[in-house]
């Protein structure tokens, strides 16, 4: 939202949504009409606060403010008010209790992140419900008109309605399931912001800053939940590298040619401790091995010191756990860093990935690598371009026809020059250390 | 994901089409695009000119010529295009599906690109 209020203190008034939300839907229920309340309260501020002064407290004004709205709305549709008390009668609503305001946010979490909704309905109510963005802001960050993002945030409040859910958190024996969902939402949130123009962009919101920053306040509210503990790991440890990960042109830069010290060390330090603290005492899930893996790299001082006989280990461990083609390609990559490309190359020739799955194309791109390891120059150059021409990532097909057209001049120069013939790529070279662009 | 779905024809496609049956082509595209607009998947839906209308934009040496289009020789041209933002290839595919052009000349579906670039 643009607002004349600084961004910092905006952030930390979003991160009063969650509450002031929890309050009014224990109160009076309609979790729908509530969040559109707390949606006007909140724009209300932004256009209020810096001409009239920021109230001594932000929450109590959110509250009384939405309150109000909330009030108006139900008071200003006849037919509406009377279907809300109809449905009121039905559904017995919590007294307003002094429930603690984490438990609110969690039973946000979960309703918002509901499995009758649809992937990008989930992201879209979370951003909205829980971190206090608006629709403006979420349309912005997916790119798509506003009124869109508008319709798929109501059809999922009415989905959620239709399924008949209350603001009570999950029973105990849906609890875990309905987690892996709030984390699997926060996961393509922040894959979603990983982009290569992040941060230079200023009009679209940070979605990897909201990711880490909900990861964090879920791991607040469920501590022993390892996989909670990972997945907050994976986003620090994963974010860590976003300065290094693109040159000054914007363009990629694999893993292995990153300058080092750029990485964000705090925030490997956090990502590392967390996800050593959980292996050690909570049950592996895909999650903290995923984190254990870019704790790996991102403990190596230079590529060529990345521990891979470790990283290798782990991927067999992250198979058995979560066994899928994404994972074994992986494991490819770590095998022919051990044991020589044709170790790799032979693993992943045992892969058969459906083109519907998303990462399809990253097949061909380990491929390319793996053949540019093992010297096999033409057909690296054309499982590249094979690659370039599958993905739909416009940074990575430049990436992909970057490294095509890399190995083809090399390749000449090395033709050009008859006294030398051309050798095999050394595996030592720091082109070829990296592990297919990501390991 | 954001797709493109796109639909090719020439008029003796369409002028095959008995009148009634085309109004319905065209009533029951309207329904799955309002459908779509309150699912909150519809970017955009556009039937595009008559390629009488089409012109191609050349520059060359700072000089800008203008001739009547379309760009390639072809035997069918872009009738119309709808951008759906929806959670799957599988979803796009389905909403092709619905399309009532699926049932006469097809529907072509392409991913747009993104920005995005999983590192994980």
């Amino acid at each position: 939202m643009t607002t004349g209020i600084p961004a910092d203190e905006w952030r930390q008034v979003r991160g009063l949504v969650p509450e002031v939300l929890g309050a009014l839907v224990r109160r009076y229920g309609h979790f729908d009409a509530c969040e559109d309340a707390v949606q006007e309260a909140l724009l209300a501020a932004a256009v209020q606060w810096p001409v009239a002064g920021h109230p001594a407290s932000a929450k109590a004004w959110l509250r009384t403010v939405a309150s109000r709205r909330l009030a108006n709305r139900l008071r200003s549709d006849g037919a509406r008010r009377r279907r809300e008390e109809a449905d009121a009668a039905r559904t017995p609503v919590a007294p307003l209790d002094p429930t603690p305001a984490g438990d609110d946010t969690l039973t946000l979490l979960f309703l918002c992140c509901h499995p009758a909704l649809s992937a990008p309905a989930q992201a879209a109510l979370t951003l909205r419900a829980v971190a206090g963005l608006s629709t403006a802001e979420i349309a912005r960050a997916y790119l798509v008109p506003e009124a869109t993002m508008a319709q798929r945030i109501s059809r999922a409040k009415q989905r959620i309605r239709a399924t008949g859910a209350s603001f009570h958190l999950p029973p105990d024996a849906e609890r875990s399931d309905r987690l892996r969902v709030v984390l699997q939402v926060l996961y393509l949130l922040f894959n979603e912001g990983y982009t290569a123009t992040a941060g230079s962009d200023l009009v679209r919101p940070d979605l990897t800053a909201e990711a880490v920053r909900l990861a964090r306040d879920l791991l607040r509210l469920v501590p022993d939940d390892g996989e909670v503990a990972g997945l907050l790991a994976l986003l620090l440890l994963t974010d860590a590298r976003r300065p290094a990960r693109t040159d000054a042109d914007g363009a990629l830069v694999p893993l292995a040619e990153q300058d080092r010290s750029r990485w964000d060390a705090e925030a490997i330090a956090e990502g590392t401790a967390l996800v050593t603290g959980s292996l050690a005492t909570k049950p592996v899930g895909p999650y903290q091995l995923q984190a254990a893996i870019a704790a790996v790299h991102d403990e190596a001082a230079t590529a060529d010191d990345t521990d891979w006989p470790q990283i290798l280990a782990l991927y067999g461990l992250l198979e058995r756990v979560a066994p899928g083609p994404m994972v074994t390609l992986n494991r490819a990559v770590a095998e022919a860093m051990v044991h020589g490309p044709g170790a790799g190359l032979d693993l992943l020739a045992t892969i058969t990935v459906d083109d519907r799955v998303s990462g399809a194309h990253r097949v061909d791109s380990v491929r390319a690598h793996l053949l540019e390891m093992a010297g096999d120059v033409p057909a690296a150059h054309a499982a590249y371009v094979l690659a370039s021409r599958r993905t739909t990532s416009l940074p990575e097909r430049r990436h992909l026809l970057a490294r095509a057209a890399r190995i083809a001049e090399a390749e000449e120069a090395a033709l050009a020059e008859p006294a030398e013939p051309a050798e095999p790529a050394d595996p030592a070279d720091p082109p070829a250390r990296d592990a297919g662009l990501r390991a | 994901m954001k797709y493109m779905l796109l639909i090719y024809g020439n008029e003796a496609n369409w002028e095959s089409i008995p009148r009634e049956e085309f109004a319905d082509i065209v009533r029951r595209t309207d329904a799955l695009n309002q459908e779509l607009l309150a699912s909150g998947e519809l970017v955009g839906a556009y039937g595009v000119a008559d390629q009488l209308n089409a012109k191609v934009v050349r520059v060359a040496d700072g000089t800008t010529a203008v001739t009547d289009g379309p760009f390639a020789e072809a035997k069918e041209y872009l009738g119309s295009f709808t951008i759906v933002d929806c959670e799957s290839l599988d979803r796009a595919l389905e909403i092709a599906a619905a399309n009532p052009a699926a049932a006469y000349v097809g529907v072509e579906v392409r991913p747009i690109m993104h920005e995005a670039d999983l590192e994980m």
